[in-house]
């Protein structure tokens, strides 16, 4: 900038254009520098990130699940997102993002997503350790799920709470004969619609395993599954260290999970010999994953479960008691897969109608304001610049992701922006109808017109940010770059727009109001009665304004033609070039 | 052109020219209050579309067919889930859309291979959505809880600003206003009712207040200089006001249309641009209904508020005394501002 140098024999307002054409200046290089750096050091970019409706790929919501009268906290959320994670890394999947918003839990992947991952990602997956009390084969009565599976009435209203207080999960005193008929009568095929998923934790719970070929009554949670620090697979070993070729899941608790898990451990191997009372049930999702018997009491929370296991049966397994162990049990809200052709047909379209957008207003500033257009024109050029940095930046800093709502919203930022050049144009034109010079009608105007951008476009800050705090989903990114261009937008008027004008102001082209600056005194209907008079424009009743414009304009009769009758002759040239 | 409407400007600024906005308000609240009962009887009557987010289902869309009919695409639903009910739309001349009750997910991933085969393209350029009905309501009451926070915040925040709580009252009726007129002019239209139409509603929030505050910025400032000499009723100086705004209003509203305009041509005719299209339509007519209440209701219903304070009514009754005055003293009627 050559600011400094032009200092010395300038009046004010030149020196203060410059300078914040200088601060303007530094702002634009800091963003480059901040971006670039990012290029080079931080793995930035220099093209924004694109939301998944613009690059194509999978997004899926998650809604928590609860009993009613229950809310999530942020804590169980955070970890329902670091499990999610892992399950999603742990099936190679490269650049996935999992967030909360709200208290849903939002997993975007980029690309296409196979089943399994899927599978992963929505099995909701809360697990939970139960005694087991009762079991038997599954009836197999009605095959047909269509048939209606309700179960027949009891002839009289059956006793429901234990006649004595059990003493503990495995205590038979827990099976009432409400239970016991629940149980006789429960259906696995309706195992889905049972709701056991989202069961109290104290009371005895009626399922059936996953495969639905048998059903338990169990008792009440014992531990669960957040106690699970770590589960693998791997062959028994003897005490020797052989291996005995039996596969076995390995399941390593944490403290609380250790003692939970041994004081079961020691009363259900206590039982042993009363199958079913020696089972203990992993329950994933309201389905039982297995019900291994307790061997022997085990108090160092490093259990093992073995049975017919194959390599496979195993892992999975493991897998699922690792991985499966969510604080709270999920529904898919929704689940959008996007192709890429759609996404860049979105990207295309919306762009598109962005170029038509700014074309539009740029031939409408430059048909109403003349060469004061091209001032709006270059400001909207700078608005653009500084946001096109702001959303890159951003978008490597905080992983904002720019989606066709976000696009949307800058396209409608383009006019609001411009809006607030036509309250400062607009002021400094009836500043100028005042009679003021074009420099004091410059300084006049924007004084009057600074306070009502700062004020209106406060309110629509103020409009983005409670949709930003408050909003989910895609209303989010449109909050957020509304919001963003809006302080853009102020920023630029100040140290852009109204700067240029002052300088402009300077120049003989704009200050002897020629007919094509959009600021012509005359077309105006100003009284000018050169430098050193002027009216007051303030304080001056309606009634005098109209008189005296009215003399004035019987006064100015010949200049007032003239100056009309080249602007009307200018315009209609204009047109049919 | 440019300069017809300067020249208007210069004449609106002078008072050479005046629209009786303030004067004629009966008139427009009369308007206002048959759009709002319309507005709000119309899609009682016929019922508001919601869209797909609201209701909940599935729906697939593929984009650039060769001969899109919607035939192959019904057959493929059928052949997986007979009983599903499915609409079928062809968009933009070479999209389909498929909305299908909520199917379960592998039954999802069927059609998806179903309708793949019947368009010969790959399974990848399916695009697949499962919406739980609980989203679009989850979406709504987040939408809900912004406006009234934002209604409130904004109420007193101009109430600062401007010094006055009846500006801030006269504003936020006017929004009010707004947002019924807009949410049913955009219901009648047709228009599915879509989350990015909900955000294009909640802009309204911010457009129309942001034109608003312009005015009685001008307003405010009229008024504060007139004091007790002026010899204009507070009714005139705030009509002066919106008159001399005029121009800008116009201009402001139509700069901010035109992109939203081209938002709205460009994605009506585009699959999956349904979010710029919802967007810019419900935008659009907030817009000018913006605009229009600014002049229209919120500035006379400011001047009615406040014609009633005893300060400002005693200088009235002054102003129109001296005025009977001068009127029979002299025949020169032209001095006076044409009110």
């Amino acid at each position: 900038m050559a600011a400094p140098s032009k200092r010395s024999s300038r009046p004010t307002p030149v020196r203060k254009a410059w300078r914040s054409l200088t601060w303007l200046g530094v702002i634009i290089v800091g963003l480059f520098a901040i971006n670039a750096a990012g290029v080079i050091w931080g793995g930035g970019s220099w093209t924004p990130k694109l939301a998944l409706d613009l690059e194509g790929g999978t997004q899926i919501i998650l809604e928590p699940k609860v009993e009613t009268g229950q809310s999530v906290s942020q804590e169980q959320l955070d970890q329902a997102v670091s499990i999610i994670r892992q399950r999603v890394d742990a099936s190679g999947v490269a650049e996935a993002e999992i967030n909360t918003e709200g208290s849903n839990v939002v997993v975007r992947i980029p690309g296409e997503l196979d089943d399994q991952t899927r599978d992963r990602i929505e099995s909701s997956a809360k697990l939970e350790l139960r005694a087991v009390l009762l079991a038997d084969a599954a009836t197999t009565q009605s095959v047909d799920p269509t048939e209606s599976p309700a179960p027949t009435e009891p002839a009289e209203e059956l006793e429901s709470t234990p006649t004595t207080e059990p003493t503990d999960g495995s205590d038979p005193a827990w099976i009432t004969p409400a239970l016991q008929d629940e149980f006789d009568n429960f259906d696995c095929a309706t195992l889905d619609e049972a709701d056991t998923n989202v069961a109290p934790a104290d009371e005895p719970l009626v399922t059936c395993d996953v495969s639905r070929t048998a059903k338990y009554l169990l008792g009440p949670v014992e531990a669960s599954g957040e106690n699970i620090v770590n589960a693998t697979n791997g062959m028994v070993t003897t005490q020797t260290g052989a291996s005995t070729g039996q596969w076995a899941v390995n399941i390593q608790f944490d403290e609380q999970g250790t003692e939970d898990f041994g004081e079961v451990s020691t009363r259900l191997f206590g039982l042993n010999g009363q199958t079913p009372r020696d089972q203990f049930a992993f329950v994933l999702d309201g389905a039982v994953l297995t019900a291994p018997q307790m061997n022997g009491a085990i108090t160092d929370g490093r259990p093992q479960i073995t049975g017919n296991f194959t390599q496979e049966s195993s892992k999975s397994l493991a897998d699922q008691l690792k991985f499966g162990a969510l604080p709270i049990s999920f529904t898919v809200q929704s689940s959008d897969t996007i192709s890429a052709t759609l996404g860049t047909s979105q990207l295309q379209s919306g762009l598109i109608a962005g170029l038509i957008g700014l074309i539009l207003v740029v031939i409408y500033t430059l048909f109403q304001y003349r060469a004061l257009g091209s001032v709006t024109i270059a400001s909207l050029a700078i608005v653009g610049l500084v946001t096109y940095l702001m959303i890159t930046i951003l978008s490597w800093r905080e992983g904002y992701r720019l989606s066709l709502a976000g696009i949307a919203g800058l396209i409608v930022a383009i006019g609001f922006t411009a809006d607030s050049f036509i309250v400062y144009f607009e002021r400094v034109r009836d500043e100028l109808r005042d009679g003021r010079p074009l420099v004091g009608a410059v300084e006049a105007g924007w004084k009057r017109a600074f306070r009502t951008i700062l004020a209106s476009k406060g309110v629509n800050l103020l409009a983005a940010v409670v949709l930003f705090i408050l909003a989910v989903g895609s209303v989010k990114g449109f909050a957020y770059t509304l919001g963003l261009t809006t302080i853009i937008d102020v920023v630029v008027v100040i140290l852009f727009t109204h700067p240029m004008l002052q300088l402009l102001a300077q120049t003989r082209f704009f200050s002897s109001g020629n007919p094509w600056s959009g600021l012509d005194p005359n077309a105006l209907g100003a009284v000018y009665r050169g430098r050193a008079e002027f009216r007051k424009p303030v304080a001056v009743p309606a009634s005098k304004v109209a008189s005296s414009s009215k003399e004035a304009q019987k006064r100015q009769t010949i200049a007032e033609r003239k100056a009309t009758a080249s602007v009307g002759s200018g315009t209609s040239e204009g047109k049919e070039s | 052109m440019a300069n017809r409407l300067t020249t208007f400007g210069n004449d609106l600024y002078t008072g050479k020219r005046s629209f009786n906005f303030v004067g004629g308000r009966k008139k427009w609240y009369a308007i206002a209050g048959v759009l709002i009962i319309l507005t709000v009887l119309i899609p009682v009557l016929r019922g508001i579309n919601f869209s797909i987010e609201f209701r909940g289902g599935s729906q697939f869309q593929i984009a650039g067919i060769e001969n899109a009919t919607p035939e192959p695409a019904i057959d493929a639903v059928a052949s997986v889930v007979p009983e599903a009910d499915s609409h079928v739309t062809i968009v933009g001349g070479d999209g389909v859309r498929v909305q299908t009750d909520q199917l379960e997910q592998a039954d999802s991933r069927a059609v998806t291979t179903a309708l793949a085969e019947a368009y010969g393209v790959p399974e990848s350029e399916v695009t697949s959505s499962f919406i739980g009905p609980s989203w679009g309501a989850d979406v709504t009451r987040q939408a809900l809880v912004g406006l009234v926070a934002f209604l409130l915040l904004a109420g007193v925040i101009m109430a600062i600003y401007f010094r006055t709580w009846k500006m801030s009252l006269a504003a936020i009726l006017a929004l009010i206003g707004d947002l019924i007129v807009t949410v049913g002019i955009y219901a009648a239209v047709g228009f599915e009712i879509s989350p990015a139409a909900t955000i294009g509603i909640l802009t309204i929030l911010s457009y129309s207040l942001y034109d608003t505050v312009v005015v009685f910025d001008k307003i405010r400032e009229n008024t504060a200089e007139d004091g007790q000499e002026s010899r204009r009723t507070f009714a005139e100086s705030v009509n002066l006001a919106v008159n001399q705004t005029l121009v800008r209003s116009i201009n402001t509203s139509v700069v901010a249309a035109l992109p939203v305009a081209a938002i709205l041509f460009i994605g009506a005719g585009v699959l999956g641009a349904d979010t710029l299209r919802d967007i810019s339509l419900a935008l659009l007519i907030g817009i000018i209904v913006g605009t229009w209440s600014t002049v229209f209701i919120a500035a006379p219903l400011y001047s009615q508020l406040r014609e009633g304070e005893p300060a400002i009514h005693r200088h009235d009754q002054k102003v129109l005394k001296e005025r009977e005055r001068a009127a029979s003293a002299t025949s020169n009627a032209e001095a006076l501002p044409t009110v």
